[in-house]
């Protein structure tokens, strides 16, 4: 099986940030910086390889007229493990994400795999879709991040490129995750040619 | 199947190779017992899971409590003795240790909302240290309320004494260097300071009624009360 | 006095899209025509008290059992099936409010503000302006975040109406320009910065 071309189509093809237009919430609202983008990254893959793990493997269980209310259950359990399991062994990251955490729930990215892929192929693609969208979802949150950190207070992952005085503060604000994503969304497109 | 009503018989075994192939069909008692399953399922593997984490939760908030009392008390190794809670305007909490006392306070206009800090007191009333709990400022901007304010920045308000003259930023003819560009974070973190010296005025157990009250404290007594 | 305060801040200050980032899917998905995002506004306000009221009480239930760690998972299944119910009632007693809502109410049970805002007032962690966390400052902070909502996404529907006759450069068409307008919107919201602590001196709270 083309196990690579599912992964490289959830980073590229059908990338849930640039293309899909997907997950916008947590996307401008976690990516002040670098690292906060890239653990929220990482949290919503975390929910989402396992979502699509556990629905392709009960999906001929499940009677189609209650197929949503039984993905979402799956679906805000692991939500809820992952917080509980965040509360306890990463509690700077917990607090840091803080809202956005039980937020994942409702990320459009993670019923719409479901729906689109788990509920139609195996286990093993499933992983691997759950993979490959969650590193691009991570990739492009990691991106935006480091953009509006560098930006905003001269420093990617916390370190320093140049004085935080000469940092637009715009782009740590609000306004500027909007900005910064559209450059971003823009340069992305031009740049894939997608 | 009982839902699908197939007009031709062309559908009717269309349908039923789809139902048994692909899934269970959406009977009532199978919709059911599924959703009950998957609920029972996950509800069990919370609970579970629950248990677990529980704590190491409880540890985590302790120590991140104990933490900031000791960092705010001078960085030592401080033994809370008891907790008091003063139910003035705000709640303020008053944490006495064997290094001194921690009050944890509040102020409620910040410039995104409360901000919560501790700040740790010497005997005579002067700031040993602080740190804020909770905050919700802008970042760059109020968000360097956690370092703008401590030994060695521009701020610096250790070793004050808001007893003497309650604190305020230099703009409002005070004492301290506001954040640039934070003025209203500033004032919200010095008030919330005032009310935590506040609280610490009015606690009810300076050190030598708190020896009275903890009778069982024999070594550490005197010297204490000897600081004052 | 201090339920003005948090009407204010909920809708300008900190106005659930542009500076609290929930709701975006709708905000960027139905913002095309001013009366489909004011249909979608009202569809929002409606459920989204509905849900508040409704998810403080389970809040209080689970505590009650010590089971709060479920709230994720209740939360989430009582939005759904209240939009259900909603959609249901709505059709039987006002068809023409439902003519108007209908298409909109499946696309609110993944909308995170319904969800993000029943947490925050369940858990108190809204800006309650120094009242005491309860059900009546909760809903009015519910009501109040319906309302800048639905101001956010009409007046970013009317920008994108007059956007759609403009001459635009290739590259940035479509998602980019609108993010790119929606920034500048979420900073003309931010003139709105400490007028509630304006505001509090004016009433003197």
């Amino acid at each position: 099986m083309n196990y690579l071309k599912i992964l490289l189509n959830g980073i590229i093809k059908e990338n849930p940030t640039f293309v899909l237009l997907l997950g916008m919430c947590p996307t401008l609202g976690t990516t002040s910086s670098a690292i906060n983008g890239m653990s929220m990254g990482l949290a919503t893959m975390a929910v989402l390889i396992f979502s699509n793990l556990i629905i392709s493997l009960i999906k001929s269980l499940v009677p189609d007229m209650v197929r949503i209310p039984c993905y979402i259950v799956v679906i805000a359990s692991l939500v809820t493990l992952l917080q509980m399991i965040m509360q306890a062994y990463t509690p700077e990251v917990y607090a840091s994400l803080g809202l956005f955490i039980p937020l994942i729930v409702v990320n459009c990215i993670i019923l719409g795999r479901a729906e689109a892929f788990a509920a139609k192929r195996g286990p093993v693609e499933s992983i691997f879709d759950g993979i490959g969208i969650g590193l691009g979802f991570t990739i492009a949150l990691t991106l935006l991040g480091a953009i509006r950190e560098l930006l905003g207070t001269g420093r990617i992952f916390g370190l320093e490129l140049y004085s935080e005085n000469y940092g637009m503060l715009l782009f740590v604000l609000a306004p500027g995750a909007f900005i910064a994503l559209g450059y971003l969304i823009a340069v992305v497109k031009k740049v894939a040619k997608i | 199947m009982n839902n699908t009503s197939p007009s031709s018989p062309e559908g009717a075994v269309k349908n039923t190779i789809i139902d048994i192939m692909k899934k269970l069909p959406s009977t009532l008692t199978n919709m059911a017992l599924v959703l009950t399953l998957i609920s029972v399922v996950a509800a069990s593997a919370l609970a579970y899971v629950n248990e677990i984490t529980k704590e190491p939760i409880r540890a985590n908030e302790e120590r991140t409590l104990s933490e900031g009392i000791n960092s705010v008390l001078g960085g030592g190794n401080a033994n809370v003795l008891h907790v008091d809670t003063i139910e003035d305007t705000t709640p303020a909490i008053i944490y006495s240790t064997d290094q001194g006392k921690a009050v944890q306070a509040i102020d409620a206009n910040g410039f995104g909302g409360p901000i919560t800090v501790l700040v740790g007191f010497a005997d005579d009333g002067s700031i040993k240290g602080y740190t804020v709990l909770k905050h919700a400022e802008t970042p760059g901007l109020g968000a360097k309320v956690g370092q703008w304010f401590q030994a060695g920045a521009k701020g610096n308000i250790i070793g004050m004494k808001p007893g003497e003259k309650p604190l305020s930023v230099t703009k409002d003819d005070g004492q301290v260097d506001a954040i640039t560009a934070s003025t209203i974070t500033s004032r919200a973190f010095l008030r919330a300071v005032n009310a935590a010296y506040d609280a610490f005025a009015q606690s009810p157990t300076s050190d030598n009624v708190n020896d009275a009250a903890q009778q069982q404290e024999p070594a550490s007594a005197p010297a204490d009360s000897t600081n004052c | 006095m201090a339920y003005i305060l948090i009407f204010f801040s909920a809708i300008f200050v900190n106005n659930i899209v542009l500076s609290q980032f929930l709701g975006i899917c709708p905000f960027l998905g139905v913002s095309k025509k001013i009366d489909t995002a004011l249909g979608m506004s009202a569809a929002v306000a409606f459920v989204l008290t509905i849900a508040t009221i409704v998810t403080y009480l389970i809040q209080k239930l689970l505590e009650a059992y010590d089971l709060v760690y479920l709230q994720t998972i209740a939360f989430i299944l009582v939005i759904a099936a209240l939009v259900q119910m909603v959609e249901i009632v709505l059709k039987k007693v006002s068809p023409s409010l439902y003519q108007a809502l209908g298409v909109f109410l499946p696309l609110i049970t993944t909308n995170c503000c319904i969800l993000g805002v029943a947490i925050l007032v369940a858990q108190g962690t809204y800006n309650s302006q120094g009242l005491e966390p309860n059900l009546i400052s909760g809903v009015v902070y519910a009501v109040s975040t319906a309302i800048g909502f639905g101001l956010a996404l009409t007046l970013f529907a009317g920008i994108r109406e007059q956007l759609e006759m403009m001459d635009i450069p290739a590259g940035v068409k479509g998602t980019p320009v609108a993010l790119i307008v929606a920034g500048l919107l979420a900073m003309a919201f931010m003139g709105f910065s400490g007028v509630d602590n304006g505001l509090a001196r004016v009433f003197g709270i």
